[in-house]
């Protein structure tokens, strides 16, 4: 059984009266434990695909099944509660909580989740360990590196030991050693078992992944293996 | 945040001084004795005010009536008729208003008060319509400054009338400053300077306390039997003791701390809306953390209460300092009102501590629902993309 299973999917945005078509009905899969590239030029909906697959956005039509049930009938509670304990999600842009410590940070999820609170330190520490940065533990968030930053969102992403990680354009506000760097930490990670979609518009980045869907005006034109799969840490280019 | 201190405050402050003042204005009417039973003429509810204090003239009530209560009441140390009016003191080039009483020559005893020099006048003065004055220490300070007045002639009201003694201070009590007032004989004042033959009111001593209510029975028996009253609801006077006086003055001053603390209140009200103001503004400044939060799994409920939490917390916060600022300027006051040499007392009630903090705590969650609501209503993918 696929981890998500996307059939005749399309999403509408109405502005202001004028119906824009972002998505035209998709179908495609992804199994347990792949490493998937979105990948599309600008403004040509992978974002809205990434928000739909991440259940922060509901589709127009079509059906969207993670682990084999139809998550597009739930309401907003059972949404948060899927996207707290399944997903974890790493922005272009960080969203980190600002003056807030690094491990204050990390923990979030955690407040909204099921974990004993006298475990959040301690899974919140793991997860720092495994994106290398427990030396900053109390640094506030805007005290760190761009790079630093993304790497404190990863950990952010794991703590709750997700199933799927969605990273959106998670170089795009990096230099190329700290991109290839968070490039190393998502293939360590998918090495490990986990399910990771990563959306961009480069195609270096995006052959760090195992399968590159391409979109283009919100359709899919093209479904492939990668073939000569970068591996980070030979000089990542931005 | 400044409306909550304000408000509460300010609330704390007018009960604390509204209790200070209503206890400086019992105590006064307690220093004129707790012995004391009032006869006002016109009926009256028990605790509503009579007639005469609306300034209705009623001329049922005499001095007989008070001779004869002085006859039959055993336990009435002393019966006092007053009538009261008011006119200018004249010594020569000297001038002071002032609000003379003409009262029975038991004054002294009845009000438990002390002549300062010479003496009050005696009943045979009384009785013979003798033109004797005696001054409240502020007329004579007024009138004669540093020299000795007895002896001396006064022109009140057209009438001469020869100074044979100065009161002691005695200060105010409630509205009445005693210092600025005069006595004569009741007789001399109702003949003479008003053409009258009623009393304005009258107060009868008990000896002891425990007499008290038995005494008013019997008065009442008394003016009924003398005015031909054969029934209680027609009574054309008013018997009170002290108890009654302070319950009905208490319910009055009752009454303007509860509308003074309405207009603190109002006070709050706007604090509230400051609030909900911060709150809206601190709301869509967080957008993308409020976006970020629903990602990693907040509900809506959340995220309400979390900004609903954070309005109680800053209200709360507010209404400590409010307190805090409240007592301290009734701490103030009670000290300024010291100084002025009243005898007053530094009250703040737990209860309007609890007031202003419960109040500011509902102010809070109160205002804080509309921004939280909107919080917690943002779609978690707009909240993230909001720029």
């Amino acid at each position: 059984m696929p981890l998500i299973k996307i059939t005749d999917l399309c999403k509408d945005y109405a502005n202001d009266g004028v119906l824009t078509k972002v998505l035209h009905h998709l179908n495609f899969e992804i199994a347990k434990g792949e490493f998937t590239a979105l990948m599309a030029p600008s403004g040509s909906g992978k974002s809205t695909l990434m928000h739909i697959l991440g259940l922060l956005d509901r589709p127009t039509c079509g059906i969207y099944e993670l682990d084999g049930k139809d998550v597009t009938k739930l309401s907003d509670d059972e949404l948060a509660e899927l996207r707290n304990h399944k997903m974890g999600f790493v922005f272009q842009s960080f969203n980190l909580l600002p003056r807030t410590s690094v491990l204050e940070n990390v923990k979030l999820p955690l407040f909204y989740g099921h974990a004993p609170i006298d475990q959040h330190d301690e899974l919140a520490k793991r997860a720092l360990e495994s994106v290398g940065l427990e030396h900053r533990l109390h640094y506030l968030s805007n005290q760190l590196s761009g790079g630093e930053k993304q790497r404190v969102a990863i950990a952010r992403a794991l703590v709750t030991n997700p199933e799927v990680i969605f990273a959106d354009e998670p170089t795009g506000n990096l230099d190329s050693k700290s991109g290839g760097q968070v490039m190393e930490i998502l293939q360590t990670l998918n090495q490990s078992g986990r399910t990771i979609i990563l959306v961009t518009h480069e195609t270096y980045t995006a052959e760090h992944a195992q399968r590159i869907i391409r979109l283009k005006d919100g359709e899919i034109v093209s479904d492939e293996k990668v073939r000569d799969r970068k591996t980070a840490g030979d000089g990542l280019i931005k | 945040m400044l409306g909550i201190i304000i408000g509460v405050s300010a609330v704390i402050f007018i009960n604390s001084v509204g209790a200070g003042a209503q206890s400086l204005i019992f105590n006064q009417i307690k220093g004129v004795g707790s012995n004391l039973i009032g006869i006002l003429p016109g009926g009256s509810e028990e605790d509503g005010p009579p007639a005469s204090v609306m300034g209705i003239i009623i001329t049922t009530l005499t001095n007989d009536d008070a001779l004869a209560i002085a006859k039959q009441i055993l336990h009435a140390e002393s019966v006092t008729s007053y009538v009261k009016g008011t006119g200018t003191l004249h010594w020569q080039a000297q001038t002071a208003d002032s609000s003379f009483n003409g009262v029975s020559s038991s004054y002294i005893v009845t009000e438990e008060t002390e002549v300062g020099e010479g003496r009050f006048f005696t009943e045979d003065e009384a009785r013979d319509l003798s033109r004797v004055i005696v001054l409240g220490s502020q007329i004579k300070e007024d009138l004669f400054g540093d020299q000795d007045p007895i002896g001396q002639t006064v022109r009140l009201k057209k009438e001469n009338f020869r100074v044979i003694g100065v009161m002691k201070p005695r200060g105010t009590a409630g509205f009445q400053n005693y210092d600025t007032e005069v006595f004569i004989p009741l007789l001399t004042a109702q003949k003479l300077l008003l053409g009258i033959k009623h009393i304005s009111f009258m107060r009868v001593k008990i000896d002891k306390e425990i007499y008290m209510d038995d005494s008013v029975e019997q008065i009442k028996q008394i003016l009924r039997d003398r005015h031909n009253i054969s029934n209680a609801s027609e009574d054309d006077f008013s018997v009170r003791n002290q108890a009654q006086a302070l319950q009905v003055l208490g319910s009055v001053t009752d009454a303007l701390r509860l509308f003074m603390a309405a207009i603190a209140a109002l006070g709050l009200l706007v604090g509230g809306i400051g609030i909900m103001n911060i709150m809206l503004v601190a709301v869509n400044e967080r957008v993308r953390e409020i976006g970020l939060r629903k990602a990693v799994g907040a509900t809506y409920k959340n995220i309400l209460w979390q900004f609903l939490l954070e309005t109680t917390f800053i209200s709360f916060f507010a209404g400590a300092i409010g307190i805090i600022l409240g007592i301290g300027f009734s701490f103030l006051a009670a000290l300024i009102v010291r100084q002025l040499d009243y005898d007053w007392d530094f009250v703040v009630s737990w209860q309007s501590i609890v007031l202003g903090f419960s109040a500011s705590c509902a102010v809070g969650l109160i205002f804080g629902i509309y921004p939280a609501r909107k919080a917690a209503r943002l779609e978690p993918i707009d909240a993230l993309r909001y720029e």
